[in-house]
């Protein structure tokens, strides 16, 4: 477990360094994400390896955001002050571009044929 | 007996009590989640939010004292994101056929996520540092913030966004895209993953594996695009 976290925040440290030594868009933990899944693929014995922690880390994903999110409340004035505005924004463009993003995908996988029987919603219940 | 006053006075000084309340916080917001059978209203970040901010009210805490003790939660979004490493090369073979139909999700809900944020706040008349804050709302939130410093926005209220953007996306997608007919996991995941980050991310991993995968792809490659999309459009639309 430590030695798996290890292995973790070493990947989540090399990307740090090298996003700001190459001065890259990608914060260091996407980074060091990239890295992990290369590394996984030259030795599959790493998946296997890291995915009791990687498993238990992620299913408590949700988490790990809370106390960002109580930050929302520290900007509470700041947020008044053109919370129609920005809320209206917020809910409007978020929920464009759900649909957009998932429309685009189902459409483009229907005119290329790259559609996934298993990877259906409710399968096999209709 | 020891006077109360001297216990909390102990106790507001280190991590410990809001480390432990934010632990609390979480663990009542998943129990509600999972009692209502994952419904996407009882968000379990949204519930322990709101469960700490009216703590934080109640005694008169402020955010910084609060947030010594739950930067120890803070800190591991950092390894959870790498871990995101494991979901996705379980899902490599996947990945290769859906390459196109992702590439044009991507495009399509980081372009519409940007340049409809700043149409809409624009017809509220909001401009300068504001719009600037809000532009890069949809990624994942150190790329945003970086984003928005660039562009002459404010960190603090930046991240405000990109947290009400994702528990917002977390809640309303199920709803949307059962209305809209997608049953593909794919298609579903990386959606939210583009519009709602991490957040989005969580909750598609609570529904579906494969959508969390997609999902976590769909994050990690809006941050990027984003980056380049967010100066543009500003220039474009900040008017």
């Amino acid at each position: 477990m430590i030695r798996m976290l290890a292995i973790i925040l070493g990947f989540q440290l090399v990307g740090e360094v090298a996003s700001r030594a190459l001065g890259l868009p990608l914060p260091g933990p996407v980074l060091g994400l990239v890295l992990l899944a290369l590394a996984c693929i030259l030795r599959p014995a790493l998946a296997e390896a890291i995915r009791p922690t990687a498993s238990g880390l992620l299913s408590h994903l949700s988490l790990f955001f809370v106390p960002a999110g109580v930050g929302i409340v520290a900007h509470w004035d700041l947020l008044r002050v053109q919370g129609l505005g920005l809320a209206v924004a917020i809910m409007g463009s978020t929920a464009l571009a759900l649909a957009a993003g998932a429309w685009a995908f189902s459409v483009v996988a229907r005119l290329t044929g790259t559609e996934d029987r298993q990877a259906l919603k409710d399968q096999g219940r209709e | 007996m020891s006077d109360p006053v001297l216990i909390w006075s102990y106790l507001a000084q280190g991590p410990l009590l809001w480390l432990t309340a934010t632990l609390l916080a979480y663990l009542a917001g998943d129990a509600l989640s999972k009692a209502t059978g994952r419904q996407s209203w009882a968000n379990p970040v949204l519930i322990a939010v709101i469960l700490l901010a009216l703590l934080l009210m109640a005694t008169g805490t402020d955010y910084a004292t609060y947030f010594e003790g739950a930067q120890f939660v803070h800190f591991m979004l950092g390894p959870a994101t790498v871990a995101l490493a494991l979901p996705l090369y379980d899902n490599l073979p996947r990945l290769r056929p859906a390459a196109l139909p992702m590439l044009a999700g991507l495009v399509a809900g980081s372009g519409v996520a940007v340049v409809s944020a700043l149409l809409i706040a624009r017809a509220f008349g909001i401009d300068g540092t504001v719009l600037a804050s809000l532009a890069p709302k949809s990624t994942t939130a150190p790329v945003a913030i970086g984003i928005a410093e660039k562009l002459g926005g404010q960190p603090t209220l930046t991240a405000a966004l990109v947290l009400l953007t994702g528990i917002f996306g977390a809640i309303i997608v199920t709803p949307l895209l059962n209305a809209m007919r997608i049953r593909d996991w794919r298609a579903r995941g990386l959606a939210v993953g583009v519009a709602a980050h991490g957040i989005g991310t969580a909750r598609a991993f609570q529904v579906n594996a494969t959508a969390g995968a997609f999902s976590g792809i769909g994050m990690g490659l809006n941050a990027v695009l984003t980056a380049v999309i967010a100066p543009l459009a500003l220039r474009l639309l900040g008017g």
